[in-house]
C-alpha cells in the first residue's frame, strides 16, 4: 500500500527533528565552557523527544510492527527527507547558532501555524513544541546578537556562518505536493507564507548584532525527495550502527 | 595560627556543625577540601566523555535521551561542585589550568575506554554505583557548600545506576553476543570499580586529617565493602559473573571476601600511564582553547551593552 | 593566566509560587541573559522553580561569622517577640 500523505508530512517533521537533535548532541563535552553544554545538551534533549513524538505518530499511521527507533534507525539515506540544513555539520559554535537562529525563527512561525492544526494529534505535539521552541530561540537569538557585537573575530565568524548557511534557508518555505495537498486540507502549514515574517525577524536579530543579511544566492534544496549533502550518510551511519549491526537483538 | 581558633574550629567539626566559606579555618583544611572538591569536579566534567563517546549511537530513542540527560546531569554535578570549590577563594579558571597542568587530578575510572554499549552499561551500573556510594557518605562532610552539593547531587544521581544496570540485564539476557558484551564489560569495569575507593586506609595519605575534620566519613575500605556486598548480588541476579576468583561469602563477618587488587595499575593510571590519559585531557584542553574566541566575544559584548556590569 | 574567565552569579530559586526564593548555587555568565538561561539549564532541569532570580557574586554583602555574637545574640532575651510570652484568657478568641 503506498504511504499516505499524512504520515509523508509526519516524517519529514520527526526526520527534520530528529537529525538537528542528532546533530546538536555532537557537542556533549566540547561547548565552550560547562554551561554552554549544557544548554545545548538541553535543546538537543527537547529536539529528540519532539522526533519521538513526531516518528511515533507515523509509526501508527504507517500500521503494521512499525516503530520509531524503526524509523530512526532503519531507513536509509535515500529514505530520510529532513531538510538539508538541519544535517549541515555543526562547524563552529557561530555556525551552530546561525543554524539554529534559522531553523528555530522558522519553527517559531511553523508551530505557531501547526497548534491550529486540523489533525489532533499534530496540534498537540505543536502546542509541546512551541514552547520549547521558544526557549530555543532565546538562546540562538542571544547568541547570534552576543558574537555578532562582540569581537572582531566573532563577528566575522559569524558573518561567514551566516554567508555559507544562507543558501539552505530557501528550501525552508518550498512547498512540494505533500505540503500542498497538507496544507489545503488545514493540516499542515503554508510554509511559503512564512516567509516574509521570518526574513524581518531574522533582519531585526541581525540588525540588533551589527551583521549583514546575505544577498539572496543560489538557494539549494532536495530533502524532502530524499536527495540529501554527502554530510547525511555519515550522521546515518554513526546514529544507526548498533541497530544494523545486530538487526536481532532487542536494546 | 592561633590555638583558639583552632580549638573552635575542631569543636564544631567535633560537635558536627557545619563549616561555612566565611568561617575561620585551618589552611591544611583548605587546601585538602580544594583538592578533593576540584578532583571531585573534574571527575565529573571528564568522566562525560566516555559515556559521551556513545550519545550518536546509543541504539534507540530512549536510550539516547537517556543519556543525554545523564551526561547533562554529570556536566550539572561538575558545576555544582565547582561551585562549592570556589567559595574557598579559588577561581574556576586556577581550577581549569590545574587539571590542564596535571596538578589536580580527576577519577581513573575515566581513563579506560568504552568499547562496546554494554561499557554504558557498566558504567551505570558499576562506576555510578561505587561513586553513590561514596557521596552518600559525604552528604554528611563537614563543609557546608560541599555537603549541600552532595546532597543535590545525590537525589539526582538515583536514576543513574539503574540506568546502567536496566542495559546490562537487558544485554545479559539478550542475544549471545549481546551477552557476550554485557559479560566482557563487567570483567573490564570490575576491579578498575573497584580501585576507585582509592587506596587502603593504610596507605592512603590523606585519610587521617581528612576523618579528623569529618571531611571524609568512612574509610575508603569501608566503603569498597559495602559497594562489593551490593554489586555481588546484584551480578547474580543478572546472570553475571565478578571476574573474581577468591571472592567468597564469609558467614561471620556476613561480608564478601574479595582478591587483591592490583595497585601497580592503580598507581600507573594516576601517574599518567593509562589508557585514555592523554586523550581525555587533550579534549578538555582543546574544548576549553576552542572556546575561548566565544568566551571573549561574550565578555566584550557585556562591556558594550552595560549587559553584565555594575547600572542599568 | 587570563582564560577569559566569565564573571560569577548566584542563583536563587523560587520552588514554587508564593514561596521564598532560595539560594542555590552559582553559575559563570557573561551577561544577565546567559546568567538567567545558565541558571535555568543548570538549576530547573527537574522543573524546580518558578522563578529565578541571578545576582553577580561581587553584590552580595555578607555578615562576618566574627561578628556572630554582636548580629545575633542580643536577639536572644528578646522573648517578648513570641506569641507564646503572652498570657492571654483562652476565652478570647482571634488573637
Amino acid at each position: 500500500m503506498a504511504d499516505s500523505t499524512l504520515y509523508k508530512y509526519v516524517l519529514s517533521l520527526g526526520d527534520d527533528a530528529l537529525v538537528s537533535a542528532q546533530r546538536l548532541a555532537q557537542w556533549t563535552y566540547k561547548a565552550p565552557f560547562l554551561e554552554e553544554d549544557i544548554a545545548l545538551s538541553n535543546i538537543s534533549l527537547d529536539l529528540f523527544g519532539r522526533a519521538n513524538l513526531y516518528l511515533e505518530y507515523a509509526a501508527e499511521l504507517k500500521g503494521g510492527n512499525t516503530t520509531a527507533d524503526h524509523l530512526a534507525f532503519k531507513r536509509n539515506e535515500r529514505q530520510f527527507t529532513n531538510l538539508l540544513i538541519c544535517e549541515h555539520p555543526n562547524g563552529n559554535f557561530a555556525d551552530t547558532n546561525v543554524r539554529n537562529l534559522f531553523l528555530d525563527t522558522f519553527h517559531k512561525l511553523f508551530l505557531e501555524k501547526l497548534v491550529e492544526s486540523k489533525d489532533k494529534q499534530l496540534a498537540a505535539i505543536a502546542e509541546k513544541a512551541r514552547k520549547e521552541n521558544s526557549y530555543h530561540f532565546r538562546h540562538s537569538s542571544s547568541w547570534v546578537i552576543r558574537l555578532g557585537d562582540g569581537t572582531k573575530e566573532s563577528n566575522s565568524k559569524v558573518q561567514t556562518a551566516l554567508n555559507n548557511l544562507w543558501m539552505f534557508t530557501g528550501e525552508l518555505f518550498e512547498m512540494n505536493k505533500v505540503d500542498l495537498e497538507m496544507s489545503s486540507q488545514k493540516i499542515g502549514v503554508d510554509r511559503e507564507a512564512l516567509k516574509p515574517q521570518w526574513k524581518s525577524i531574522i533582519t531585526d536579530v541581525l540588525t540588533e548584532a551589527t551583521l549583514n543579511i546575505p544577498e539572496d544566492v543560489f538557494m539549494t534544496s532536495g530533502g524532502r525527495d530524499g536527495i540529501h549533502t554527502e554530510h547525511l550518510g555519515h550522521l546515518l551511519s554513526d546514529m544507526q550502527y548498533l541497530q544494523r549491526a545486530y538487526p536481532n537483538a532487542a536494546w | 595560627m592561633s590555638t583558639t581558633q583552632e580549638t573552635t574550629f575542631q569543636g564544631k567539626i567535633d560537635k558536627g556543625l557545619k563549616i561555612e566559606p566565611r568561617d575561620w579555618m585551618p589552611d591544611k583544611y583548605r587546601t585538602h577540601l580544594i583538592r578533593q572538591i576540584s578532583q571531585h569536579a573534574h571527575s565529573e566534567v571528564i568522566g562525560m566523555q566516555p559515556e559521551g563517546n556513545w550519545i550518536t549511537r546509543a541504539p534507540s530513542l530512549r536510550a539516547k535521551m537517556v543519556l543525554i540527560a545523564k551526561v547533562q546531569d554529570e556536566a550539572g554535578h561538575g558545576l555544582y561542585l565547582y561551585s562549592a570549590c570556589e567559595t574557598l577563594g579559588i577561581t574556576r579558571d586556577e581550577l581549569i589550568s590545574q587539571l590542564h597542568t596535571g596538578k589536580a587530578k580527576y577519577s581513573n575510572i575515566f581513563n579506560y575506554p568504552t568499547l562496546t554499549w554494554a561499557d554504558i552499561g557498566a558504567i551505570g551500573w558499576l562506576v555510578d554505583g561505587a561513586a553513590i556510594v561514596n557521596q552518600q557518605s559525604l552528604r554528611g562532610t563537614s563543609y557546608g557548600p560541599y555537603s549541600r552539593a552532595m546532597i543535590r547531587i545525590c537525589k539526582e544521581e538515583s536514576f543513574h545506576q539503574r540506568q546502567g544496570y536496566e542495559i546490562m540485564s537487558k544485554m545479559a539476557n539478550g542475544t549471545p553476543e549481546q551477552q557476550e558484551m554485557a559479560q566482557d564489560a563487567l570483567d573490564r569495569w570490575w576491579w578498575p570499580s573497584l580501585m576507585m575507593f582509592g587506596p587502603h586506609d593504610l596507605d592512603s595519605a590523606h585519610t587521617s586529617n581528612a576523618m579528623n575534620w569529618k571531611i571524609k566519613r568512612e574509610t575508603n575500605d569501608e566503603l569498597r565493602q559495602l559497594f562489593v556486598d551490593r554489586s555481588v548480588k546484584q551480578a547474580d541476579l543478572i546472570g553475571l559473573k565478578i571476574p573474581d576468583p577468591d571472592l567468597k561469602w564469609n558467614q561471620e563477618t556476613r561480608h564478601y571476601e574479595f582478591g587483591e587488587i592490583d595497585w601497580d595499575e592503580f598507581w600507573k593510571v594516576i601517574n599518567g600511564d593509562g589508557f585514555c590519559n592523554k586523550e581525555r585531557l587533550n579534549n578538555h584542553t582543546t574544548a576549553h582553547t576552542k572556546g575561548q574566541w566565544v568566551r571573549e566575544a561574550a565578555l566584550a559584548y557585556a562591556e558594550k551593552r552595560n549587559n553584565g556590569v555594575n547600572h542599568e | 593566566m587570563n582564560n577569559n574567565e566569565l564573571p560569577l552569579w548566584e542563583v536563587f530559586i523560587q520552588p514554587k509560587t508564593g514561596a521564598q526564593f532560595q539560594h542555590c548555587g552559582s553559575v559563570h555568565a557573561a551577561d544577565k541573559e546567559m546568567a538567567l538561561q545558565n541558571a535555568r539549564d543548570l538549576y530547573t532541569r527537574r522543573q524546580e522553580g518558578t522563578c529565578i532570580w541571578v545576582v553577580k557574586a561581587e553584590h552580595i554583602i555578607s555578615s562576618n561569622p566574627d561578628d556572630s555574637e554582636s548580629f545575633f545574640d542580643p536577639a536572644d532575651d528578646k522573648v517578648y517577640r513570641y506569641p507564646t510570652f503572652f498570657k492571654v484568657s483562652k476565652k478570647a478568641k482571634g488573637l
